[in-house]
């Protein structure tokens, strides 16, 4: 065991501080901003604690400011980013735990072929095929859904992978044993290996809740009414640096809204999402 | 893999893989086919017939002085990005591993940004640094540096980078604390008692071992700065101020929606493709070389 000196592990305090106030104090510093009136924000530099029109701008935000975002309130952004994260989430989690399971326990004509084409959606991003993705959308009526802003998003490489390697580490005689028992398809997905997989789904869970909370270009691409927007895609309507109107006090609250609850779930979740992150892109 | 135990049925295998297939070939391969037949076509000024060019649209884009320019802003941005949000979550990883209380302290918030969405991470720092109300703006002014990122290209480019790193120093740190942990002790140890300093242990043992770590997030990071910024870009400057901070997706974006050019934004798509499929080749190429030598 190296014993690292004092002096040093105070340097690594002091520098590890630093870095935390560099990654903390935008997030913070919004709060800060939340809690100050409209006139305060305009008028810099803004004070570095909470000023004392919290419950007012929050009150606002919620029951009053309704007409500031395009007419749709914050509880209907927030209903509609929490549906595409969780739908997301589980959409993806549940379409590739099923094509895993194909291909690890079934041997079938084409299993490496579908396979393979699974595994090459990784390099067609979105952003790669913007326009004719759009086409598709406008054809099959779903502009302004949340279908359209969910079905696109969950075919999901990474996850299919992650199970499919997770189950080729099964060993063959659990299978065996389930079948001699008796037990067929069905049964032995849901009593042995889902409650395998577990650990695996909580992790990637929350990983891919981020990653639906903060999707930008599709929402911002398939929903028109501001009635579908997702909060990130609403704030950005708010806000207009150059426009003297906009209402900053409310801009900041739906700001909050917006990064609270994806920062709730990984830091309450943090080992499942370090473990996700860390193991799903190895 | 052969001896694998397995279920005989043969109709169901096809049908758990049909939602997969289904959306994939719905959203992704139906798509990135048309966009690369519309990427040999060109359109009337009307949009009532189109008719085939050849390599014509790609030889008008990559002709074109905006996309040269946007490829060369491209490579800038991705460029500083990477490496500045690589070297700040190593030394802070670094860092982290050196002390002995308050780990998951520190962990904890240094999480944080990874949960804010890339166009919120470009509009807490456009609060922060906008020339009108900028807390953080005014003492930059007072220093006589003219900032306003609105107007100024390499101040917006600025702006860009910094809110892009900075959302990315959660993700490279997690990724470099799990590196430096699967460094064996007994390395340093050894290193320590033949007299290595800690600044040499570090420069001769620990970085060139992790040296697979750092590569990966090179390509990782690299994806992000090409594709998952557009929505920085989109919240903070649009791509201006003039064209100077129009990425290549950006110009995609612009292109095929706003100036409605389906051939020029169609071409632009394959070539972005092509460079994606390159990136992802490297990886797994490095992948495979992780797997054979342990």
């Amino acid at each position: 065991m190296i014993t690292t000196s004092i002096t040093s592990r105070v340097i690594a305090h002091i520098l590890l501080l630093i870095g935390i106030l560099i990654v903390v104090f935008p997030i913070y510093y919004v709060f800060v901003a939340s809690t100050h009136s409209l006139t305060d924000i305009l008028r810099p530099p803004l004070p570095l604690w909470p000023g004392n029109q919290f419950l007012h701008n929050y009150y606002e935000a919620i029951f009053g400011g309704v007409a500031k975002i395009g007419g749709v309130g914050v509880g209907r952004l927030l209903w509609n980013t929490t549906v595409v994260a969780v739908c997301v989430a589980v959409g993806k989690i549940g379409i590739s735990i099923l094509s895993s399971y194909a291909v690890v326990f079934f041997r079938f004509p084409l299993r490496m072929t579908f396979f393979w084409l699974i595994f090459i959606t990784l390099m067609l991003p979105v952003e790669v095929r913007i326009l004719p993705t759009y086409k598709v959308m406008v054809e099959l009526h779903l502009v302004d859904t949340f279908g359209g802003l969910i079905l696109p998003l969950i075919a999901s490489a990474t996850a299919t992978l992650l199970f499919r390697q997770f189950f080729m580490t099964i060993p063959p005689e659990l299978l065996e044993a389930a079948r001699v028992d008796g037990a067929g398809p069905a049964r032995f997905f849901f009593d042995i290996l889902l409650p395998l997989s577990r650990t695996n789904i909580a992790a990637l869970f929350v990983i891919l809740f981020i990653y639906g909370w903060t999707q930008y270009l599709w929402p911002l691409l398939v929903t028109n009414s501001n009635d579908m927007n997702t909060i990130v895609i609403g704030l950005r309507k708010m806000i207009s640096f150059a426009d003297a109107d906009t209402q900053w006090h409310l801009v900041m609250v739906t700001c909050i809204f917006a990064i609270l609850p994806p920062i709730l779930v990984v830091v309450l979740m943090q080992r499942w999402f370090v473990k996700g992150l860390v193991e799903s892109e190895k | 893999m052969t001896s694998r135990a397995i279920f005989p049925n043969k109709l169901l295998p096809y049908l758990l893989l049909a939602p997969q297939l289904a959306i994939t070939f719905i959203f992704f391969y139906w798509p990135a086919l048309q966009a690369l037949r519309q990427s040999f076509l060109k359109e009337d000024p009307f949009g009532l017939k189109s008719r085939f060019v050849g390599f014509a649209n790609f030889k008008h884009v990559l002709a074109d002085p905006n996309y040269v320019h946007s490829l060369w802003i491209t490579v800038i941005f991705s460029l500083f990005t990477a490496l500045i949000s690589m070297a700040v979550a190593l030394l802070l990883a670094v860092m982290a591993e050196k002390v002995i209380r308050g780990k998951a302290f520190y962990r904890t918030l240094m999480i944080w940004p990874y949960a804010v969405a890339p166009a919120i991470a470009g509009m807490l720092w456009l609060f922060l640094f906008n020339p009108s109300f900028g807390t953080l703006a005014v003492p930059l002014n007072q220093l006589g540096l003219r900032w306003n990122p609105l107007l100024n290209g390499t101040q917006a480019m600025v702006l860009l980078v910094a809110a892009a790193s900075w959302k990315q120093i959660s993700y490279n740190f997690l990724f470099f604390v799990a590196g430096l942990q699967s460094i064996p002790k007994s390395l340093i140890e050894a290193a320590a008692i033949d007299g290595a300093r800690e600044t040499k242990r570090f420069w001769t043992i620990i970085f060139p071992l992790l040296a697979p770590t750092s590569f990966f997030l090179l390509v990782v990071n690299t994806v992000y700065a090409l594709f998952d910024t557009f929505g920085i870009i989109d919240a903070v400057t649009q791509g201006g101020p003039g064209r100077e901070t129009e990425t290549l997706v950006y110009k995609v974006y612009k292109d095929g929606f706003v100036n409605l050019n389906l051939g020029d934004s169609a071409a632009e798509s394959v070539i972005l493709m092509a460079i994606v499929i390159a990136l992802t080749a490297v990886q797994f190429r490095y992948i495979e070389r992780k797997v054979h030598y342990g």
